[in-house]
């Protein structure tokens, strides 16, 4: 074992793997944490805990991880290169793994200027570091695990150990790029990534099928990543806005079907496009996991994980398999 | 070359209001080019201050000057009593000129007329683009002649991230990714397979985070040196 994480035994069992989302709060109401991971724990075998995503300040993503360690769910810290030179990325891999934390998804980072968004005001003004980009993210946590060296090349008397994850847009621009972009990571050294989110299959289908003839799902675990639809309004703003992501017609209809079928009643409306969401969630969760090459699923339920346990047990991915201490 | 931008007039007043003997002094190499700071664009300067000095009663004196470049000294030598008989010297050369002036100017202050803005290209009549960030050790052989480090928000070097969107850099519809960009031209050019390999963790020495950059021609000041020594013993020296 690596890292000896959960995540890291589930998938060396060879069971489909199941993380979810955990979004920590724009204050210091760490209680907030805990109700989070109440509705989380049991029902995926690691969460990731977001680091400031959209550049939003937030808890920070290692004392939020470490919040919801103690309280029984394991995390996967998230780690972005906008925020942090090498030196505080790594005194902080030290640090999170001083607290136990064992799994890290390495990231570029949203841009600052995504903080202003809606009602927020942010901080677009912010200086960013991008002092190392992701590739290079993944092999310092690598170097420091399997070489006991920090970066410049120091030892390290005792190295962090975590299980190493990238993220992955698969059907973003320049999309016949994405698969070398997927190796570099993997040949940097990420032993799990976490896609986008996925609504089209059959052109996922298809890039991973050119991940797979690089032989990559050998030598990573590709979870697929599943964003639960809550409304037609949603779906439609992902498939125009949102770098990677597109969503077939057939879904929209589908969500503005359920939306029509509430008439003028406002709740109800939002009432059917949930369900309906939840539904069409677990369908792509089920074909998702038929997909060769393909070791589990990364849910995101944003701002609305009290979904997560339904959606997991619709799948047939409860119970989550357990395994005794070591 | 370098860019600039003009400053906004409020902007410009607050800076100059309380001096009585103003020069806006005007550098003719990169920034006349982009319309920000040559001798004609000082002169406007001059007026919009003197406009405003009027309209607010004040009784200042404001005139304007031009040399070819303020980062050398030959060009400026000729000026300098004229320029020291102002209280400030509003210039509107690049950030090296507004610096290297201070560095010589004694007792009079040398503030800046426009906003540098980066090393770029006349990409069409008042269209400029940042191409080169200057970062003191360049990769772009690597990356199809198109540099990450100035045209990437996030200095990526190991490819795009995951924002980029039809082909528009996530910052905004209206920049392109130049990773898309780098892919396109690599794949025109027969190299796209050199970005298979990763690129390490990179030296910002030599980027201005290893402090104040400098390059001295070891050569031509040794030469400078021996011909300044053959004009003293040849008696030339005054
Ligand atoms: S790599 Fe450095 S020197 Fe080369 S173009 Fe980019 S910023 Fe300029
Ligand atoms: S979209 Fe392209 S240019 Fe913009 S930050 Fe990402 S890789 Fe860089």
């Amino acid at each position: 074992m690596k890292s000896g994480s959960n995540l890291e035994k589930v998938i060396a069992s060879g069971n489909p793997a199941v993380t979810a989302e955990l979004g920590p709060p724009m204050s210091a109401d760490g209680h907030e944490v805990v109700k989070k991971a109440q509705l989380l724990k049991g029902f995926c075998d690691a969460a990731n805990i977001t680091d400031c995503q959209t550049a939003v300040v937030r808890i920070s993503s290692i004392a939020a991880a470490a919040i919801a360690f103690q309280n029984g769910l394991e995390p996967v810290m998230q780690m972005t290169c906008r925020d942090r030179n090498r030196i505080a990325i790594q005194a902080d891999l030290l640090g999170a793994a001083a607290l136990g934390l064992k799994n890290c998804l390495c990231l570029a980072g949203d841009h600052q200027k995504f903080s202003a968004a809606g009602r927020l005001k942010g901080h677009p003004g912010a200086k960013n570091v991008y002092d190392v980009d992701t590739c290079q993210l993944v092999g310092i946590l690598r170097k420091m695990r399997d070489e006991g060296k920090q970066e410049g090349g120091d030892p390290l008397e005792v190295s962090p150990r975590f299980f190493i994850g990238a993220s992955w847009t698969p059907m973003g621009d320049p999309i016949d790029f994405r698969p070398v972009n997927l190796m570099k990571k993997v040949n940097a050294g990420s032993d799990f990534i976490q896609t986008q989110g996925i609504y089209d299959m059959d052109l996922f289908k298809s890039q991973m099928e050119k991940a797979c003839n690089l032989g990559l799902h050998e030598r990573t675990a590709v979870l697929a990543g599943i964003i639960v639809p809550k409304s037609a309004m949603m779906l439609k703003y992902m498939d125009s806005s949102v770098a990677g992501v597109s969503v077939p017609r057939s879904l929209i209809d589908r969500m503005n079907k359920a939306k029509e079928a509430a008439g003028d009643d406002k709740k109800k409306a939002r009432e059917f496009q949930e369900q309906e969401g939840i539904r069409i969630a677990v369908e792509l969760i089920q074909q998702a996991l038929e997909i060769p090459g393909i070791k589990g699923v990364h849910i995101q339920a944003i701002e609305w994980e009290s979904a997560i346990e339904g959606i997991v047990k619709a799948a047939g991915l409860y119970p989550r398999p357990t395994f005794p201490e070591s | 070359m370098i860019m600039g931008s003009q400053k906004p007039i409020d902007e410009i007043w607050g800076m100059v209001k309380d001096f009585n003997k103003v020069l806006v002094f005007g550098c003719n190499t990169c920034v006349a080019i982009c319309h920000a700071g040559g001798e004609k664009e000082a002169e406007t300067i001059a007026s919009l201050i003197r406009m405003r000095a009027r309209q607010e009663g004040n009784n200042m004196v404001v005139n304007h000057m031009g040399v070819i470049r303020h980062c050398e000294p030959e060009y400026f030598e000729p000026v300098m009593e004229d320029v020291k008989k102002y209280d400030l010297i509003l210039s509107t050369a690049c950030g090296v000129g507004v610096n290297f002036l201070s560095d010589r100017t004694g007792t009079v202050p040398v503030y800046p007329g426009i906003n540098t803005s980066f090393y770029g290209s006349v990409e069409s009549s008042g269209f400029f683009k940042e191409l080169c960030a200057g970062c003191g050790n360049c990769i772009v052989h690597l990356t199809g002649g198109l540099c990450p480090i100035a045209r990437c928000a996030k200095t990526l070097m190991n490819g795009p991230c995951g924002g980029t969107n039809k082909g528009k850099c996530e910052v905004s519809n209206d920049i392109d990714c130049v990773w898309y960009l780098i892919v396109e031209r690599m794949k025109m050019l027969g190299t796209l397979e050199k970005l298979s390999e990763i690129q390490p963790p990179r030296n910002w020495a030599t980027s201005r985070d290893g402090g104040p950059r400098r390059i001295s021609l070891e050569h031509l000041r040794e030469f400078e040196d021996k011909e300044a020594l053959k004009t003293r013993a040849a008696g030339g020296e005054k």
